[in-house]
């Protein structure tokens, strides 16, 4: 099933493909970089209790160079979070390879940090110890641990909550954290699973900001799956989007916003183009998925309220 | 996910049947309206300190209340009378205690003769709450006044000793057990069926076995508490420990953390909080088991105590011995409630 034909883009809008002179040089520079994740033909089949067969992802292709951000999105139940959990080792694959920095993936390791959706810091260690985490399990002695932590904590801002536990830090503040305990092994690829959708519009903003300065700071790729398509225009070098039932690649888009990035570009031609591209691949299925499209449909709900009691 | 919503309105129940017409219908049925019922259940708010405090002595209060009445009033039940006068009565002696039918016999027949005197009494029994705060009190301060029998304090002593050991040794081994069944599938269905079965056998029913292995003091009376305790230890820590939050588990594996490390670091400090509170239960089933333990071999502590003091019909001290027992239970729980909000100041709403 390819995409419809008769998408209508805006008349206004260039094309999402064109790309203005700075942004294609900088996905030249980009593809000329080491390929720092490989995905060849990975499917994904469940297999409940009674042995029925969820096929949740089939034939992901996808090659990702050092230092680009990725984003993943697509409907609901596409595979998003069983794609990068299995990229994290978390889960396993039912067929196709991943590699990361030319190693085949085989379990969760130290070159791939992953950040959740939900708060996953432990409760029971402050947060320099949180971030310490990840170092002293890989051998470093708790002093320098902490030492390297405290410096994570100040690039993120939090020094002064070194000694906090995660219960008295705001949902934002945990996310950061939880950022930084995942960069502090020095991963080559962070792995963020809508680590900022429980937050509220304004933090989040705020989250995109910090992220993308984070990225620019230090040598990190970044696969991170949202739902929320403005944030994967705002955020995004390239945008995979997968499509549902069974999970497969729609398109990969190269996101023609030039860097660096800011609020105001959002009414820019490209980001709306961009964004009108991701609407028509993404919305017609969760449509069909949640009921009818067309108000008429809506007649059949019972009339509650009386005739020439009119709200609209 | 939802399943698509029917779109024709033939396939959908009755009411969508009408919706065909140019304007749907108003429903019929007047609103719901002006009955603001007050529901008791509902989400459970924490209680005014006041009011938490009030309950609380009142829970105490009400059966306290309830015996007092019982027994100070003489027209609620009382089945029996006490004599203190036996008049010319030959069976009967001050202080006995004879049923009312009895005794009001024994009144219509002494025609001529002295009739005997009593009043309402309860079965020996049930002693009054002033008599056996007597004897707490007594018993506590006092020492025994015959040489053969034995001091509360030093039988309570003992019988705590028991305890302790039979606690301590059963979760040296049911705590890491437990922890090792719930973090890992294959250890626990290779030793959790084996404990489901035993647990059902009672303790009390090793009895014999254990004084012939361990002799006749102590030692089978640990054992005992061990047995009662272990088993359903394993199960309960192993539980506990399988509602680990799996997001936890993962974060640290894609931290690298492994194996006994990841038990140490990360699952065993997580349900700490749930394993200290099933730690709480688990020791006043210990207290359950301490009765039966005591009674096999030579008996001992509070036990013996209690059952020796019932063979000379001293009730009240047998209700202060229970007093006691009861006493030392929620003293200690509480004790370790305080000591747990110190222990995890990050766990909220946990008693
Ligand atoms: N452990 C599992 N066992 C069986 N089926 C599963 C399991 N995990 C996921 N699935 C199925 O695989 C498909 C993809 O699930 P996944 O959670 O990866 O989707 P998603 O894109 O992350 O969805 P969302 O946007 O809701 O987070 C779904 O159809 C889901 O029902
Ligand atoms: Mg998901």
């Amino acid at each position: 099933m390819s995409a419809p034909a008769a998408i209508a883009l805006p008349v206004e809008a260039c094309d999402y493909r064109t790309q203005c002179e700075p942004v294609r040089a900088r996905f030249e520079r980009l593809k000329a970089r080491d390929v720092a994740l490989r995905v060849e033909g990975l499917g994904k089949v469940f297999r409940n209790a009674e042995g029925a067969e969820t096929v949740a992802l089939r034939g992901i292709d996808l090659v990702t160079h050092r230092r680009e951000f990725l984003c993943v999105v697509g409907p609901s139940g596409c595979g998003k979070s069983t794609f990068v959990r299995i990229l994290a080792g978390l889960e396993t694959k039912s067929s196709g390879t991943v590699s990361v920095g030319g190693v085949p993936v085989s379990g969760p390791g130290a070159d791939r940090g992953m950040v959740f959706q939900g708060y996953t810091l432990f409760p029971w260690l402050t947060v320099k110890r949180n971030v310490a985490f990840g170092l002293e399990e890989n051998g470093e002695s708790r002093h320098v641990a902490e030492r390297e932590a405290a410096q994570w904590l100040a690039l993120i801002g939090l020094e002064r909550f070194a000694d906090a536990y995660p219960h008295q830090l705001s949902g934002g503040m945990k996310q950061r954290v939880a950022i930084a305990r995942a960069l502090a092994m020095r991963p080559r690829i962070l792995l963020m699973d809508e680590p900022f959708s429980a937050l509220d519009t304004q933090s989040r903003a705020r989250m995109q900001a910090y992220l993308i300065e984070i990225w620019r700071k230090i040598d990190i790729t970044i696969v991170f799956i949202t739902h929320d398509l403005d944030e994967a225009v705002t955020l995004a070098d390239r945008i995979l989007v997968l499509k549902a039932h069974p999970g497969e690649v729609e398109e990969l888009i190269e996101v023609p916003v030039p860097r660096p990035r800011h609020p105001g570009q959002s009414l820019t031609p490209e980001f709306r183009a961009t964004r009108a591209r991701l609407d028509a691949l993404i919305h017609p299925s969760e449509a069909e998925a949640d009921g009818p499209a067309d108000l008429g449909g809506l007649d059949m709900v019972t009339r509650m309220a009386s005739v020439g009691d009119e709200v609209e | 996910m939802r399943a698509p919503q029917p779109r024709r309105p033939s396939d959908g129940d009755a009411a969508p049947v009408e919706a065909v017409a140019p304007l749907p219908p108003v429903a019929t049925a007047s609103p719901v309206a002006g009955r603001a019922r007050r529901s008791w259940i509902g989400v459970a708010r924490p209680l005014t300190r006041r009011r938490y405090g009030a309950l609380t002595l009142l829970s105490f209060l009400l059966p306290l209340g309830l015996w007092a009445a019982v027994s100070y009033l003489p027209f609620l039940w009382h089945p029996l009378v006490e004599v203190t006068n036996p008049g010319d009565v030959a069976w009967m002696e001050p202080g006995m205690r004879v049923p009312r039918a009895a005794f009001s016999e024994e009144v219509a027949a002494a025609q001529g003769t002295a009739s005997p005197e009593g009043r309402p009494a309860n079965p020996v029994y049930l002693p009054a709450p002033h008599e056996v705060a007597v004897a707490f009190w007594t018993a506590l301060t006092a020492p025994p006044p015959q040489r053969d029998t034995i001091w509360l304090p030093a039988s309570l002593w003992h019988s705590i000793q028991i305890i302790v050991w039979g606690f301590t040794i059963s979760s040296v081994v049911g705590v890491p057990l437990g922890v090792l069944c719930g973090a890992q599938p294959t250890i626990a269905r290779l030793t959790e069926p084996v404990i489901e079965f035993v647990r059902y056998l009672p303790a009390p029913a090793f009895g014999a076995l254990m004084v012939a292995i361990l002799g006749i003091y102590d030692g089978p009376k640990i054992a005992i508490i061990v047995i009662g305790t272990f088993f359903q230890q394993v199960l309960v820590i192993a539980n506990t420990t399988r509602r680990v939050d799996p997001l936890l588990v993962e974060a640290a594996l894609t931290m690298g953390s492994r194996n006994l490390r990841l038990i140490r670091r990360v699952i065993v400090p997580a349900v700490l909080p749930q394993i200290y509170r099933d730690q709480r239960i688990l020791l006043g089933w210990a207290w359950t088991y301490l009765i039966v333990a005591e009674l096999i071999g030579t008996s001992s502590g509070i036990t013996f105590f209690i059952t020796q003091q019932a063979r000379y019909q001293h009730f009240d001290n047998v209700y202060a011995a229970i007093l006691v027992i009861g006493l030392v239970g929620i003293a200690t729980d509480i004790a370790l409630a305080l000591i747990g909000r110190r222990l995890f100041p990050y766990v909220m709403g946990e008693a």
